[in-house]
């Protein structure tokens, strides 16, 4: 009995150190020299391998940060200037300052607002949609709602309302890692600054259309009219292909566009509300939260 | 007119679905069903119907309250796993044995993994293996009641072992294959339409056969599987026999004792746990032939089919992997 | 004898060839027509007239741009109303020539006799610049330039010609009205394909389900040694290239290759009758036979459609649109293309106008996939549908997608017909399959 043990015993130590020896023989044969500084820079990365970057993951931006003779044109959108300043500080470099982004769909094109005329009934997906057909609605340009984006988003900050059937961004959630913009098949989605306190100031609407076309298609898309455009006093907005665009670098959130514009294609998010009169002078500041106008319903 | 439809073609659709396709292997069974209720009576019923009903329960409690999705229970596929799992059991199994098998089925061998097409082994053999190596002499205690007897004819003496247990038992006894033989009626007459012992699936190979032959008619299965494993299993037991026909039994004996035709037939054709493609499916065949004769000749279990498909399902995904279908057009040379 | 088949794949849908006894009848002129430039496979025509200008029957409005393109001829005679771009059947814009249509008038030179000439005697570089000229492009579905096909490259020989009678797709019948009402145009057609091609051979391919129109090619074709009418077993999709030279001469058609890499050149029965009127008759491709069908659809019908009809025109004419009408299909119900806007107009290769009701066409809930493999039993290219799509899925695999040869596929639909689980198979290959073509192509050639 005691010898079936032993024996036993022997046999699995045995085959344990031969399986040992072989493991450290191959590992030596194959060994791979890399730079250390990689480990220490993906260290320091999110890991969210969400390829916002550019790169297939944070090892590759790594990689790229590291042997790159311009590592100024490399950022992380996840972790911000944050994390490239903690990242130029192990290597010893001096990181340069980007504006955090944030995404943004330019459509508020709601089942309310823009009616179906059809009903799409193929594989779930806005890249087949589109290659298909011109969409569900009467508008070819705005969000299909088939929801690439949010099978895109490695951080939950993407829903499609089921009943308005348009991507709605949580904007505290977005990493500004831009997945979701290449993955929209309509470039719906587009990358912005998050503006001071979030305040941001765009043109909701990408549909580029003649203004009659656009409009009996949807009540709130840009019609191209181009008040906006007369209206700006900074010289940020132009109207091409029958849509406005805010130059985000040239707009100074001053908010006269968002009144002028009849379809009410022009949205301004996470600003205040405004007094109901000029009534109440100089509400203290940094009070109360700021009242997101949601641009889904 | 209502809104008009738009998708990618195609814009029709076969009749064909998993509920369908599920119904057809339950009619496939029913020849076996109805041999099993003549014999056993109300055992066999009754674990038919405490299988069924604890397989279906145990799916619909997992969808609903595990998984938060709509219930996969209408596909027929929970129903099939409890029919082939009683049929796999001895008549004599109390209901406990058959609702413990049944959780397992279900519960580990199939939903763990993500319900129907996720399983990587045959859940209804998972659960017939689990039994026999946790409750062994209740899964091959194969006496019944009294109340069995309809046919009296079968045989005088019954010995409630089925045909492999008895030529194993006799053999490890010093006896010799033709003196086994003699004592018990092994003809292939015998056993090809009601097998002297067994579970309630293994007794009629006429009824097995019956179904094979509904299935392919309704091109459920492709003979590839069931042909190719009966052919290695009368290929190796011919050679085997042929050198020693007093320790190794024959190719008839092997072919239709057992579940050989059982699991050939219903179990090593699944779907989700057999090969893809034709060659994929021959070595998988093959391997499963060869392993049940290795247990058969020289393992201590008598019967080795449900092990030798379970651990050829392990080879599956690698078959899948290497065993790709001819393409059409032959490759051009530097892409 | 057992009837001739491809070898690999294929599925068995019902044909429902309800129409096939409507012979072919032609459709009043509309009072506004609408003109596509994307007729064809390859860059749309640029248009050549302007606002007020008048045309007549067979005038060419729109010349071919880029070597991949066909000219354009205008079926009617009247006043252009406008050049803009209007919503094709999928919605999308498209530049279209708006005519007034006024009367009938036809250029002089088009030959509009009944009479039949069977006597081919223009020379090989005549026939191809007439082909070229009336605009004549594939007639199967894909529109590809006639002329194109009819000239191979330098280094590849054509030895023989095989014109597509299949019709394999369920439901149409406008080619197996055609081979029906005007065989010997068509056999006449093949011929002078063979005399530009310069092959002693020639097949014409129909499966069994046409028994009339079989009898009739055969008749036709009796006088000529060369020509052979081959009857096949009825099996979808027989008419793909591909798969039609493998179950006439067995050849396979190498992967990435053309079907020139066999011998062979395929034209559609369609194509033939145009060839005919073109070279004979001086016509251009202004008109093709169009399959109203749908088991909801009051009147079965095929009609002789001028190009640029509108598809509401044509549904009108045969009996109205059917209270429980779902779906419209332009073409068959295997590859045709959804239509969204019935407002849009034919195009050259539109040969049918299908209508679907809900509970024929509206897909079934996807669930698990049980790994059946009957998808890769019914796929015709031997590839492993449940893999591609698996693969397309998950996003980012396009080398094994390439290794798995996902651009062979031929977008039959098999795939997704016969899945039990209701995989919406092809629908995610087909962008997969776009995106492995694309980064193929960008590779600098070796």
């Amino acid at each position: 009995m005691t010898t079936t043990i032993l024996y036993t015993v022997l046999c699995l130590v045995a085959l344990g150190l031969i399986f040992a020896v072989v493991l450290y023989l191959v590992a030596q044969k194959f060994k791979v020299e890399e730079d250390p500084r990689i480990d220490v820079v993906e260290s320091l990365l999110p890991g969210a391998n969400c390829g916002g970057c550019g790169n297939a993951g944070c090892r590759a931006f790594a990689e790229q940060y590291v042997k790159s003779s311009d590592p100024d044109s490399l950022f992380c959108p996840v972790g911000g200037n944050e994390t490239m300043g903690k990242i130029a500080a192990a290597l010893g470099r001096e990181a340069v300052e980007k504006e955090p982004m944030a995404a943004i769909v330019r459509c508020q094109g709601t089942s309310d607002k823009c009616a179906r005329t059809n009903r799409y009934d193929g594989y779930a997906s806005c890249k087949v949609a589109a290659s298909l057909y011109s969409g569900e609605t009467g508008c070819r340009w705005g969000c299909i709602g088939l929801g690439d984006c949010l099978d895109v988003c490695q951080f939950g900050g993407i829903r499609i309302d089921p009943r308005s059937g348009v991507a709605d961004i949580n904007a505290d959630m977005c990493t500004g890692c831009g997945s979701c913009a290449k993955a929209c098949p309509r470039g719906v989605i587009e990358m912005r600054p998050k503006g001071p306190k979030g305040r941001r100031v765009y043109v909701s609407c990408v549909n580029r259309d003649k203004g009659a076309v656009t409009r009996k298609a949807c009540t709130v898309g840009c019609i191209g009219c181009g008040k906006c455009e007369k209206v700006c006093p900074f010289g940020a907005i132009h109207v091409e292909n029958n849509v406005a665009y805010i130059d985000f670098t040239k707009c100074k959130l001053c908010r006269k566009c968002v009144d002028e514009c009849p379809t009410h294609a022009i949205v301004a998010v996470n600003f205040p509300p405004r007094p109901p009169q000029a009534a109440k002078p100089a509400a203290p500041a940094g009070e109360g939260t700021p009242v997101k106008v949601t641009p889904v319903q | 007119m209502k809104e008009v439809i738009v998708s990618p073609s195609p814009h029709l659709h076969s009749s064909l679905s998993t509920r369908s396709i599920m119904r057809d292997v339950l009619i496939a069974l029913a020849p076996s069903i109805i041999v099993s209720v003549l014999i056993y009576e109300w055992h066999a019923l009754g674990l038919l119907a405490v299988c069924v009903l604890t397989c279906v329960l145990v799916e619909w409690l997992i969808t609903k309250f595990l998984f938060k999705r709509p219930s996969t229970i209408g596909d027929l596929s929970a129903v099939v796993t409890g029919v082939l799992l009683a049929l796999n059991l001895p008549p004599s199994a109390p209901w406990w044995i058959a609702v413990v098998g049944s959780i397992v089925a279900i519960g580990i061998a199939k939903m763990t993994f993500g319900g129907l097409g996720q399983n990587i082994f045959n859940p209804a053999l998972v659960g017939r293996v689990f039994l026999l190596v946790s409750f062994p002499v209740i899964m091959t205690d194969w006496t019944v009641p009294d109340s069995w007897k309809i046919f009296d004819s079968a045989v005088d003496a019954y010995s409630g072992a089925t045909p492999l247990g008895i030529a194993k038992e006799g053999l490890l006894n010093g006896m010799t294959l033709p003196e086994i033989f003699a004592q018990n009626d092994f003809s292939w007459k015998q056993m090809f339409y009601i097998q002297v012992g067994g579970s309630a699936g293994e007794i009629s190979a006429l009824a097995l056969i019956l179904g094979f032959v509904y299935l392919l008619c309704r091109r459920v299965i492709k003979p590839t599987i069931p042909l190719t494993i009966v052919a290695t299993v009368a290929i190796v037991s011919g050679i085997f026999s042929a050198v020693n026909p007093d320790v190794y039994t024959g190719p008839v004996f092997n072919i239709f004792a057992g579940g050989l035709l059982l699991g050939s037939i219903f179990m090593a054709t699944d779907y989700v746990t057999s090969p893809m493609t034709t060659k994929g499916q021959i070595i998988f065949a093959v391997g499963i032939g060869l392993i049940t004769m290795m247990v058969r000749y020289f393992g201590s279990y008598p019967e080795g089919v449900s092990f030798a498909i379970l651990i050829m399902n392990c080879t599956v995904p690698l078959l899948n992997k290497y065993c790709k279908p001819a393409r059409f057009g032959k490759e051009v040379k530097n892409g | 004898m057992r009837l001739k088949t491809f070898r690999m794949g294929g599925i068995h849908p019902d044909d429902n060839k309800i129409s096939a006894s409507a012979a072919v009848e032609v459709l009043p002129l509309p009072a506004v027509a609408y003109i596509s430039m994307a007729q064809h496979l390859g860059a749309p025509a640029t248009p050549i007239v302007q606002k007020g200008d008048k045309v007549l029957v067979g005038q060419v409005i729109a010349e071919p741009s880029g070597f991949v393109s066909a000219p354009v001829h205008s079926p009617y005679s009247g006043t252009v109303k406008a050049v803009e771009p209007r919503a094709d059947f999928a919605g999308n814009m498209v530049t279209h020539v708006v005519i007034d249509v006024e009367g009938d008038e036809w250029l002089p030179q088009i030959d509009r006799t009944p009479e039949i000439k069977t006597e081919i005697t223009a020379s090989r570089e005549e026939i191809l610049e007439k082909i070229k000229n009336a605009g004549i492009v594939g007639l199967g579905g894909a529109a590809f330039p006639t002329h194109i096909k009819l000239s191979p490259p330098k280094d590849k020989t054509a030895e023989c010609l095989i014109i597509n009678g299949t019709e394999c797709e369920p439901y149409l019948t406008s080619d197996d009205r055609i081979m029906q009402e005007e065989p010997v145009q068509i056999v006449t057609g093949a011929r002078i394909m063979m005399k530009a091609l310069g092959v002693p051979k020639c097949y014409i391919g129909i499966e069994e389900n046409k028994p009339a129109a079989i009898e009739s090619m055969k008749k036709a074709a009796a006088d000529y040694s060369g020509i052979e009418v081959v009857v096949l077993k009825k099996k979808y999709p027989q008419g793909g290239e591909k798969q039609l030279i493998d179950a006439i001469i067995h050849r396979r058609v190498p992967s990435m290759g053309l079907p020139i890499d066999t011998g062979a050149v395929v034209q559609n029965v369609g194509t033939a009758l145009a060839v005919y009127e073109a070279v004979q008759k001086n016509k251009p491709l202004i008109d093709n036979i169009f399959t109203v069908t749908g088991k909801c659809v009051p009147q079965q019908k095929n009609f002789d459609v001028r190009v640029g009809t509108t598809f509401r025109q044509i549904i009108e004419a045969a009996g109205g649109i059917p209270e429980n009408a779902a779906k419209f299909v332009s073409g068959g119900p295997m590859m045709g293309k959804a239509i969204v806007n019935l407002d849009a107009s034919t195009v050259k290769a539109s040969a049918a106008l299908l209508v679907l009701t809900e509970e024929e066409t509206l897909r079934k809930k996807e669930s698990n996939c049980i790994r059946c493999g009957k998808c890769a039993d019914a796929c015709p290219m031997g590839l492993q549908p449940f893999l591609l799509s698996r693969l397309a899925r998950a996003g980012g695999r396009q080398e094994e997608l390439e290794q798995e040869k996902v651009f062979d596929c031929i977008e039959c639909g098999c795939c997704l017909y016969t899945c039990p689980a209701n995989i919406p198979l092809l629908d995610v290959i087909r962008p997969a399959k776009a995106e492995v073509i694309k980064i193929m192509r960008s590779r600098p050639k070796k």
